[in-house]
């Protein structure tokens, strides 16, 4: 057993709490470097044995809400029966950042949780002990009970109050990973039930008295404003109760969201378009183009990338493209809010309150302390819900309305054409190989829109290149950007792990072999990438019009490799599978892992086939799920999970398995069908 | 504006709405019943469906004058009944993630069990073809309509 000690920082004791009991805060710490040490996670045990936590973190179909409690319960050697879980509400004191993104809430979390559970086992332990009067280690606790002596045996419930009036401890142990009982089972997430009968409150499924339902529509062209407008038919439709401007549009408040969108339908609105009114896909490329011409900003480098390309015998260059992407939540953004005199409250399916809470305050000129966020279930996330767009959408219009809740709804429309979208990027790659066929030379330049971090994450090939060197122009478009699923690396792997495939093939050689040669450096990634290929059977003769694919990704603290295979008929490629091998480190919960990486590769499909947002006259051209499609249930290929069981740190598990499977993907396509796909997306034939 | 009867998970409602205004909003925005999901308004998703004298039906694009007297059943009535071998299956595999889409999955998955009591592989993808999921729970809603197969789920349908 491992022996943690316990800084007065991580941990607080709550002495009394209604209805009796143990209530202890303590700290995960956050992404964000803050010197607040303020608890952001509870942990309660009652007198009925309810263990309740509450988390800090958003539950958007990734199953935290499971997972994390998993972490407690494994070293509270709590009965899962009795666990509970509670969303926390924003509050920036209490909770530091809550922000729900990279990957990160069981990574983040592990180590402080295990603590949590472990220190309030220990106090349960401690106060049995003492009340039976016998040493501490002739009581063992298993099951939500501490057995003792003589067969004596009492209930965390039972214990609680007692556990309550002990000071916490100064250290505590923490289980060997092999002694776990619950971390590495198949838990079925704890709302699921919920779910499945239409019970699980959403965001758009908060109900108010006397709530009011609005609709704002927005200038179709980005940045552009409200020149003027006439509501007089809107006025008269029925059921809409407002017209008005807000910020940047104009909202129609009503009795119910239907007459809301009628009404918008009937506004007459100018638009003064602003700067973008004739932005184009077609000139954001060029404009990619004649950067892509120059040099960029030095990203990351080694060695001399320049000279020793020039003196390569065998040079390979290729451009790839990639669109814009929409994050298409099927749940549409949407808030609810109630403005009062002093005072604010907000329901918002958001994984970032403490932005919208930061802006609600400001508009209202409110202390912050009067604005309260709760955090409701979300449908879907993929990063839109970090930003806080809409939540000041219902902010806005429900000061207007003051008095007055009103929940702010918008259209499919509205989401496909106001998110914050997956950069489009241009890139132009350039390698040399020496003799042996190993690259010697890497270079990638990359022109992309706004915010480099975005653009360039995962640019850098994790391979054993002695030269190479990652350039970038960020150049403004107009278009919102955003972190959309694994984010740099859900475009940026594809590049990579494509064009070491052309490398490979170049030099004659097998593609998991080259990979393997050049994976020194990373013994994780190739361990998967080696997992990967013996599942699949790699190697093994395929038939005439089969392919198989691979690529391999080290993202967001996990590796994750992936085998495609396809069949080629008539001009249509078929995906008959895709094998996995993942390292997540410690598997907290498989089926969740299993479930989010299949979602994973359902939506990097998603973007690989199908998924392109483009602009004409400064205007999203898309619209809805019919000139933006996602994959459908037909297509979903069958996908065959292993995970590699790993002593690593826990790993993010939401995004990982995303990057992998477009270039895994264009890899088989060109062993079946000899075509080299560079630019995204591409139909299947 | 007009009165209409509505017949919801076996219990009469009256509304007043104009003939033309979606059961969709009727059920969430009029009656509170907000377990039937809102994600198109088009008919191009799912996420809406209801069952309509039994059959799947996407409540966004039904007026509500149309579903006036008919046999409404919503997740939650759909849900009344514990026992239920569809849920059950759902839940046993654990199928969804975000959970927005999944009553509609389900309902739609309902229906295709009333008309085929064992559907094939190529039944479910027809039946479950446009029944959109972000998440990509697709596998599992697969498995889950089989389990519920094989434990009697489609009896009482016609076949
Ligand atoms: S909301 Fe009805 S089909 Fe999409
Ligand atoms: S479970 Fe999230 S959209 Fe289907």
């Amino acid at each position: 057993m491992n022996t943690v000690t316990i800084s007065r920082r991580d941990f607080i004791k709550i002495a009394t709490v209604a209805g009796g009991g143990l209530m202890l805060g303590f700290r995960i710490p956050s992404e964000s470097n803050s010197a607040d040490f303020s608890p952001n996670v509870w942990l309660r045990i009652a007198p009925d044995d309810t263990v309740t936590i509450t988390v800090a973190r958003s539950e958007m179909g990734q199953g935290v809400w499971t997972s994390l409690p998993m972490i407690v319960a494994e070293e509270l050697d709590a009965d899962w029966n009795h666990v509970r879980i509670e969303q926390a509400d924003a509050h920036p004191v209490k909770f530091g950042s809550q922000s729900t993104g990279g990957s990160f809430s069981v990574r983040g979390s592990w180590q402080t949780l295990r603590m949590a559970g472990a220190t309030a086992r220990d106090m349960l332990v401690t106060a049995a002990a003492k009340k039976w009067n016998v040493a501490k280690v002739n009581c063992t606790a298993a099951q939500s009970f501490v057995r003792g002596p003589g067969g004596r045996k009492l209930s965390y419930g039972e214990l609680a109050s007692d556990a309550a009036e002990l000071p916490v401890p100064h250290s505590v142990r923490l289980k060997e990973e092999k002694a776990f009982t619950l971390i590495g089972t198949r838990v079925r997430k704890l709302d699921t039930p919920s779910k499945v009968r239409g019970t699980a409150i959403f965001g758009l499924d908060v109900r108010l008295p006397g709530m009011m339902f609005a609709s704002i529509q927005k200038c179709p062209v980005f940045g552009g404003t409200v020149a003027s407008f006439d509501a007089s038919a809107a006025k008269k439709v029925p059921g809409v109760v407002d017209v008005f401007q807000v910020e940047d549009g104009l909202a129609v408040v009503a009795t119910n969201t239907w007459a809301a969108f009628q009404g918008r339908e009937a506004l007459q609105v100018t638009w003064n378009e602003g700067k973008w009114a004739n932005q184009s896909s077609a000139a954001i490329r060029k404009t990619f183009e004649s950067a892509l011409a120059n040099r960029g900003t030095v990203d990351n480098y080694a060695g001399n990338a320049e000279t020793a390309l020039a003196s390569s015998s065998v040079t390979v260059e290729a451009v790839y493209e990639a669109p814009f992407v929409a994050h298409q939540t099927m749940e549409p953004m949407n808030c609810t809010a109630w403005v009062r005199r002093d005072s604010c409250e907000i329901w918002a399916p958001t994984q970032s309150p403490q932005p919208i809470q930061n802006q609600a305050a400001q508009i209202l000129g409110l202390p912050l302390d009067r604005v309260t966020v709760h955090v409701t279930l979300m449908g879907g996330g993929f990063g839109r819900r970090l930003n806080p767009d809409f939540g000041i959408d219902a902010v806005r219009v429900a000061k207007a309305m003051k008095g007055t809740p009103v929940q702010v709804v918008w259209t499919r429309e509205d989401d496909t054409q106001h998110d914050w979208y997956r950069p489009m990027t241009l890139n132009i790659l350039k390698a040399g190989l020496g003799k042996d066929g190993r690259p010697v030379a890497w270079m990638h330049r990359i022109a992309g829109p706004s915010s480099r971090g975005l653009v360039t994450g995962g640019s850098t090939p994790p391979y054993d290149i002695p030269n190479f060197v990652v350039e970038s122009h960020i150049l403004e478009t107009g278009v919102p950007i955003g972190a959309w699923r694994s984010v740099g690396p859900s475009q940026n792997a594809w590049i990579v792990e494509s064009f070491i495939d052309e490398l490979a093939l170049k030099a004659g050689k097998d593609p998991l072999e080259y990979r393997r040669s050049l994976l020194s450096k990373s013994p994780r990634l190739k361990r998967t990438l080696e997992v990967a290929a013996e599942k699949a059977a790699w190697g093994t003769p395929l038939p005439k019009g089969k392919g198989r694919g691979i690529a391999c990704v080290d993202s967001f603290g996990s590796t994750c490799a992936q085998v495609a295979e396809v069949s080629v008929a008539n001009g249509k490629v078929k995906i008959d599978r895709i094998v996995v091998a993942v390292d997540c480190g410690t598997a907290v919960n498989p089926d969740t892992i299993e479930a989010q990486i299949e979602g994973a590769i359902a939506y990097g499909l998603s973007a690989a086939l199908k998924d392109e947002i483009t602009i004409d006259k400064g205007r999203v051209q898309q619209e809805s799920y019919d000139d933006y499609r996602m994959l459908q249930f037909d297509e979903m290929p069958r996908v065959e999970v292993h995970i590699i069981p790993s002593t690593e740190p826990v790993g993010g598990i939401g995004e990982p398995g995303l990057p992998p499977v477009a270039p895994a993907l264009c890899n088989a396509i060109f062993m079946a069908t000899g075509r080299r796909i560079r630019k995204l997306p591409f139909g299947l034939g | 504006m007009a009165t209409f009867t509505l017949i919801i998970n076996g219990k009469k409602h009256a509304v007043d709405a104009p003939p033309e205004m979606p059961l969709l909003w009727v059920l969430r925005d009029l009656l509170g019943m907000t377990g039937t999901k809102f994600s198109c308004g088009r008919g191009l998703c799912g996420s809406c469906t209801v069952l309509l004298n039994g059959e799947a039906t996407r409540s966004c694009v039904t007026a509500v004058d149309y579903a006036a007297e008919k046999t409404i059943t919503t997740i939650e009535g759909f849900a009344e009944d514990t026992n239920n071998p569809l849920l059950e299956a759902w839940v046993a595999e654990d199928v969804p993630q975000c959970g927005y889409c999944q009553p509609g999955q389900i309902l739609t998955a309902a229906s295709l069990l009333r008309m085929k009591s064992h559907p094939t592989d190529t039944d479910i993808d027809a039946a479950m073809a446009m029944t959109l999921c972000r998440c990509g729970t697709y596998p599992r809603i697969r498995k889950a309509i089989k389990r519920a197969a094989s434990r009697g789920a489609g009896k009482g349908g016609e076949e």
